[in-house]
């Protein structure tokens, strides 16, 4: 059976993208940020997961405003990425899973999460990046994986208690899928910033820490936030965090954190890097 | 802005919004391919009309004006690929909205990290 070793939780910001593509990871500005993933790689190297479930929010580039789901889930062997209109190079294509795909899709509508199943799907920059991070060119090659959306961009939005019971069923589900394999979870996105209007380039370091803290150890304080609340406390694209909820849902097990990094700014964002270790519900019962 | 959050400075994209500014986000949303940003830089007016954009959407474009394009209905992650054709970020986007300059704003977010 499929076992969740655990998480990785990461800001995505575009900006990083394009530290990577100039080479800046050593720059002052971008070091402490890159810096934050010597663990992650070290993380990956000790855990060897086979396959990574990876949850974020499309910025426009998979998804229009004609038809926008508020759960996307991509259900393909292989992903492409590609131009988004600000210069990021374009990545070779991400290997996929369709049979995890088609399991979570499954297990996840039986439990009455209406999906949107995407035999193609683009990923952008916020499956990218962070994919990127975690397997830097020239290193290891990527882990197939699975892209889960959650929409972020037009209200209203899935409310912070559905998306962590949407984790929950994809827990679930990849616990329930046959295959002998590890799998590992990745959210992207946020921390608190926003992008639009005057109150532009606000950062809430204080609700970025006690997030950092929560979906450690009270997750269901996090899910009980509201869509506003979080918008207030967190900048309209705060509402990122979503994905994190989600992520967070999904270890059914005991859960702690193997690592946690903040760092302000990358670029307009509240910077958070997070590793989560998952001890799963059989293994405990069990011993 | 005509949202039922009400939060100051914070425009949130409601079924509203998104009603308004359909046609705006739909050019931005082809700015993704490097040709239209090339045929809007030929000849701007003809791309917009193009896209049926109404005219306080046209002006806001030619103003080149983030407030005025929120305002007119347009989404934040579709007017990066406007503001991308011009090379700018979302910190430009973000100095131009708060009326600061780069340098300001950037020391501004540096600052919540104190």
């Amino acid at each position: 059976m499929a076992r969740i070793i655990g998480a990785i939780a990461t800001s995505h910001v575009p900006s990083i993208g394009g530290a990577i593509a100039k080479g800046q990871q050593k720059d002052p500005y971008w070091k402490p940020f890159f810096d934050a993933f010597d663990p992650v790689h070290e993380w990956l190297d000790r855990n060897k997961p086979d396959v990574i479930v990876v949850i974020y929010n499309d910025h426009g580039l998979t998804y229009f405003l004609d038809k926008m789901p508020t759960f996307g889930v991509g259900a393909a062997d292989s992903y492409t990425n590609a131009d988004e209109g600000w210069g990021l190079p374009v990545r070779p294509p991400y290997k996929g899973d369709s049979e995890l795909s088609w399991h979570i899709i499954d297990n996840v509508m039986a439990e009455d999460f209406d999906l949107v199943t995407c035999q193609e799907m683009q990923v952008d920059h916020a499956f990218v990046v962070p994919m990127q991070l975690l397997w830097p060119d020239g290193g290891a090659k990527p882990i197939p994986a699975v892209p889960i959306t959650i929409n972020s961009i037009q209200h209203p939005l899935p409310r912070p208690e559905r998306c962590y019971k949407f984790g929950q069923a994809i827990g679930r589900a990849i616990e329930s899928f046959p295959r002998d394999c590890k799998v590992a979870l990745l959210a992207t996105g946020g921390l608190s910033h926003q992008l639009d209007g005057t109150r532009a380039g606000f950062i809430n370091k204080e609700f970025d820490l006690w997030c950092m803290d929560k979906i450690v150890n009270d997750p269901e304080a996090l899910a009980k936030l509201s869509t506003k609340e979080i918008i207030e406390k967190a900048g309209s694209q705060g509402v990122e965090v979503m994905c994190w909820i989600a992520m967070r849902g999904a270890m059914h097990g005991l859960v702690s954190a193997a690592f946690s990094k903040y760092h302000i700014p990358v670029s307009n964002t509240g910077g958070a890097v997070m590793i989560f270790d998952n001890q799963p519900a059989m293994a405990l019962a069990a011993e | 802005m005509d949202d039922h959050f009400n939060i100051p400075g914070t425009p949130v994209f409601t079924g509203a919004q998104a009603r308004k500014g359909y046609a705006l986000n739909k050019m931005c949303f082809s700015f993704n391919e490097g040709d239209n940003r090339k045929a809007f830089l030929a000849d701007e007016e003809a791309y917009m009309d193009k896209y049926q954009l109404n005219s306080a959407q046209k002006q806001a474009i030619r103003n080149r004006n983030v407030l005025e394009l929120i305002a007119a209905g347009g989404n934040i992650y579709y007017l990066a690929k406007f503001a991308g054709i011009f090379g700018l970020g979302v910190q430009d986007v973000g100095a131009q909205q708060t009326g600061m300059s780069i340098e300001d704003f950037k020391e501004m977010l540096v600052a919540h990290g104190h």
